[in-house]
């Protein structure tokens, strides 16, 4: 247990970052110049990071498999961004940021980190705001706010369901100036195949370039992993198609311990799959849960009619319906945390009431949101006899002007126009809390190398509330590595530049082509999508909203099977040195099937129920969650040592002094 | 439903690409475009064939990766959607689909569907950005009132997604909306006006550089562009060019 020190200050909790920006060493400008890192990623936290960085003086090369920076899947986060500002004046504070954060992560975070992220998150409004990011705002011109699961204030700040693109083309620009002046040079469509230690540090990496197949050595006095989180090991995910776990996994396997691999976020409001077409899933913005109320009919009888299009949901009368998320939870009511919303529509499904064809889908309705904005409307524009259809007209306006966007998505894809039925939604995995272990300063466990946003595992706990990633990512890049970097970077200022002609980048470049051959040179028998489709089934049913531990065993000898079957038979048609699309996902793929049976073994190891991570044997008499705090009030930190079920488990214990550790209620 | 594909091969930048014949059959309404394709690589891959490229990622109309010109479109027959978000249910039995890559000088093909928009990065590289730190040690953001009106139309050009739709669909092959979607939003914003002059004369000299055409005002641009990023912006552009030009 000793290995792992999470390095956090001394001190007082609110002081503890001033005092730590205070301690650590810093690098002179102008040794700064001779000094290289590598990014990993260009999402909200690479992009923010390396940015920041050149900013700062040192060189930077960032990559990413997309043709562009702005591409990175930060790109699709829709409903906003937390911060702590108090402009509603609805008594919100740093330390209740804080305490939101700690307590819809179920208890499972590092205090610390997460008072850290709630101290930047007004920063991060401001710093984006003169980068040029169009918030929404009110009539005054001033910035509007908005609330999201699992909190009682307004504090989500948004531009309209675009939230993400808008933070990211900031960081975006941001890098763009930066590669104007040269301090960062931007490798797009290359992928990160492989992290290099020389003497135990992280000095440089092995990529290829996914135009021509070369294979190119890059070093660098330190590395950032910021490739984003796994979720696509579910092969159905609301992630991009490219969102894959390579980076993160090839440093784990060089050493970097793996935290938490069973927290996955399973997102309550999506499109619920059509077909076996389905190649990916489609979110619909948590911000829908501000005015949609969630239900599902009160008789199972009408849900079967429903389900063979018997019976319009129009048709249902009011007292025929189950809200069921303001039945159980009074207080939030369609607000409660994403991993409490999803549980309790599977449960509702699994009782017979889901309402498409398979049964897997709730509806979110707009009805009551339509007819009271469109009241309110027709009040404050005089029109005082206007009748109901003229009211609900206005209403669609409103609602129209805050979620255009999202409903235009969903009458694209299901064919049927949500102002006037219901949406259909369903839960869909759509965030990995998991990622690399880091410390305070987040460094994962090889000198050197740092993970930041979702790549890494620290503030999220067991469950991510609504609108904390955005702030979590920029918060990394922009606040926290440009600091923390530096304590280790001071120790390289007389360094020189990183040779690539070493054994190490020999060592390490051999594995990669051994690697593509053996991928290459398999039977070909069945193809990558084969598998990934497999796999995601395997972990959909026995890893996902919830699992027992007779499933979990199942689960990692189904994985490990596969896996062998895998390298002996799949087909990676084309060549290796071309462009080669099929070759990209079998590298991916392959790591997916390690990391699958990794998350399995955790989620068996942790005997308990908390925020999104499920044991159907650890629940309350109401079939919430039941934790051990006894027993598992720890990180889990992986090291790798061959296969993963050699994987060796290591605790950092959590210790809670300033919040109060109770069972999370949102009664 | 059976479709008839007609689709651009080409094995790499500098081989002579040509159009090859493929028949679905099966598709149905539900099914994405992409994901069609995904089923015609699938096949490909069991025949031993090997399967078409084309640029896709986040599958949800944002990220702007894809670019597929279908029947003479770009992303196709719909408007204000992508090809990720076009559904085979737009399309009839029997039909045949040609499917190319985004044409224009200054987007080389790379493989089959997938080209090169580098030309967009130095664009945004050579002005698409405000000069301010990173450090967040700036003013508190509601120091910055801004009109609602300007706020909205300058998200409104933000929201371009640098697809390239805009100049596959000009018969010029002009980036006039692209870059006058970046150029109009800060030029909007209070933030942004302190190096306005600069920034439009920035963004197109390297416009002009790259070997996108002139605009000439037929507005293909703003019908096909899957965000419906409106021609006013090329407008403003213009004035603000005009202005910085006179200024000198």
């Amino acid at each position: 247990m000793g290995i792992l020190d999470s390095k956090i200050p001394s001190g007082p909790l609110a002081e503890k970052w001033t005092k730590h920006k205070n301690e650590i060493d810093l690098v002179n400008p102008a040794n700064k110049r001779n000094i290289d890192i590598i990014v990993v990623g260009t999402g909200l936290a690479g992009g923010s990071a390396a940015a920041s960085f050149a900013e700062l003086g040192y060189n930077v090369k960032t990559f990413c498999y997309q043709d562009s920076p702005r591409r990175a899947h930060s790109i699709a986060a829709q409903g906003g961004i937390n911060a702590s500002k108090n402009y509603q004046g609805d008594g919100d504070s740093d330390y209740r940021l804080f305490y939101d954060t700690v307590k819809g992560g179920d208890y499972r975070s590092r205090e610390a980190n997460v008072y850290r992220l709630a101290e930047v998150s007004g920063n991060i409004i401001d710093q984006c705001v003169s980068q040029g990011v169009p918030f929404a705002r009110d009539y005054g011109g001033l910035l509007d706010n908005r609330s999201f699961g699992g909190v009682l204030v307004s504090r989500t700040f948004y531009a309209k369901g675009q939230t993400g693109q808008q933070l990211l083309l900031g960081a975006y620009a941001a890098m763009n100036r930066q590669i104007h002046r040269g301090k960062i040079k931007s490798y797009t469509r290359h992928e990160m195949l492989d992290l290099v230690l020389v003497d135990g540090k992280a000095r440089g990496i092995i990529a290829r370039n996914l135009i021509t197949g070369e294979i190119e050595r890059h070093s660098a006095h330190a590395v950032v992993i910021a490739s984003g989180g796994y979720g696509n090991l579910f092969f159905l995910s609301t992630y991009c198609m490219g969102a894959n776990v390579m980076a993160a996994w090839r440093t784990h396997r060089r050493g970097a311990f793996f935290a938490n691999p069973c927290y996955t976020q399973i997102h309550p409001t999506c499109i619920p799959v059509s077909g076996d077409h389905q190649s990916k899933l489609t979110l619909m913005s948590e911000s829908l849960r501000n005015d949609g109320r969630i239900w599902v009919p009160k008789n199972l009888d009408d849900a079967k009619a429903i389900r063979e299009g018997k019976l319009k949901p129009t048709q249902l009368k009011e007292e025929d319906r189950d809200y069921y998320l303001e039945r159980r939870y009074p207080a939030f009511g369609n607000l409660v945390p994403r991993d409490v919303a999803s549980r309790a529509a599977k449960e509702r499904c699994d009782a017979g009431y889901g309402v498409n064809k398979t049964g897997e889908a709730v509806y979110l309705d707009f009805d009551a949101a339509i007819m009271r904005y469109g009241s309110e409307k027709a009040l404050t524009t005089g029109l005082k006899d206007a009748d109901d259809a003229h009211i609900r007209k206005l209403g669609e306006e409103v609602v129209e002007a805050k979620y255009g966007n999202l409903f235009q998505m969903y009458e694209k894809i299901v064919d049927e126009n949500p102002y006037k039925t219901p949406m259909m939604i369903y839960p869909a995995v759509h965030y990995t809390m998991g990622g690399l272990w880091v410390d305070y300063n987040l460094q994962t466990t090889i000198p050197g190398c740092y993970a930041a946003g979702e790549a890494n595992f620290s503030d999220h706990g067991a469950n991510r509330l609504g609108a904390s990633a955005l702030m979590q990512g920029l918060a990394d890049g922009y606040f926290v590595l440009p600091y923390t970097i530096g304590d280790f970077l001071a120790d390289d200022i007389r360094t020189g530049p990183i040779p690539t002609d070493s054994e190490e980048f020999d060592k390490a470049e051999k594995d990669v082509l051994d690697r593509i051959n053996r991928l290459m040179s398999a039977k070909g028998i069945n193809s990558v999508d084969y598998y990934h489709k497999k796999l995601g089934k395997i972990m959909w049913d026995k890893c996902g909203m919830s699992r027992n531990a007779e499933g979990l065993k199942d689960a990692i000898k189904e994985i490990a099977a596969l896996r062998k079957d895998f390298w002996e038979n799949v087909k990676v048609p084309g060549a290796a040195d071309d462009k080669n699309q099929e070759l990209e996902k079998a590298g991916r793929v392959a790591d997916f099937l390690e990391i699958g049976e990794l998350f399995a073994m955790d989620a068996l190891e942790r005997n308990e129920s908390c925020g999104g991570h499920f044991r159907e044997e650890y629940q309350t008499p109401e079939g919430e969650a039941l934790r051990d705090d006894e027993n598992f009030k720890f990180v889990s930190a992986w090291e790798y040592k061959g296969e993963p079920k050699d994987a060796q488990l290591h605790k950092e214990k959590l210790i809670y002094e300033n919040i109060e550790v109770k069972t999370r209620s949102y009664k | 439903m059976k479709i008839y594909l007609k689709i651009w091969r080409q094995k790499d930048a500098s081989s002579k690409g040509k159009i090859v014949d493929y028949t679905m059959d099966g598709v149905e309404g539900d099914m994405s475009f992409l994901e069609m394709l995904d089923i015609l690589n699938e096949d490909l891959i069991a025949k031993g064939e090997v399967p078409i490229e084309f640029d896709h990622d986040c599958r949800e109309g944002i990220c702007g990766t894809c670019s597929l010109q279908i029947n003479g479109r770009p992303h196709g027959p719909d408007r204000l959607i992508t090809v990720c978000q076009l559904h085979m249910r737009s399309f009839n039995d029997g039909d045949t689909i040609v499917i190319e890559p985004f044409r224009a000088k200054a987007f080389p093909v790379i493989k089959d569907l997938i080209v090169d928009r580098n030309a967009f990065e130095r664009i945004q590289q050579a002005g698409g950005f405000i000069s301010v730190n990173t450090s967040g040690r700036t003013v508190d953001a509601n120091n910055i009132p801004i009109r609602k009106e300007n706020a909205d139309k300058a998200f409104n050009a933000a929201a371009c997604i640098g697809c390239g739709a805009c100049v596959a669909a000009c018969k010029n092959a002009s980036a006039m909306l692209f870059t006058s979607a970046k150029v109009s939003q800060f030029a909007l914003l209070p933030q942004g006006r302190v190096e306005a002059a600069e920034r439009v004369q920035n963004m197109v000299k390297q416009m002009d550089l790259e070997g996108f055409g002139n605009c000439t005002n037929t507005g293909a641009c703003e019908i096909e562009c899957p965000k419906g990023i409106s021609l006013e912006n090329i407008a403003r552009m213009n004035r603000e060019y005009l202005s910085a030009s006179i200024k000198g």
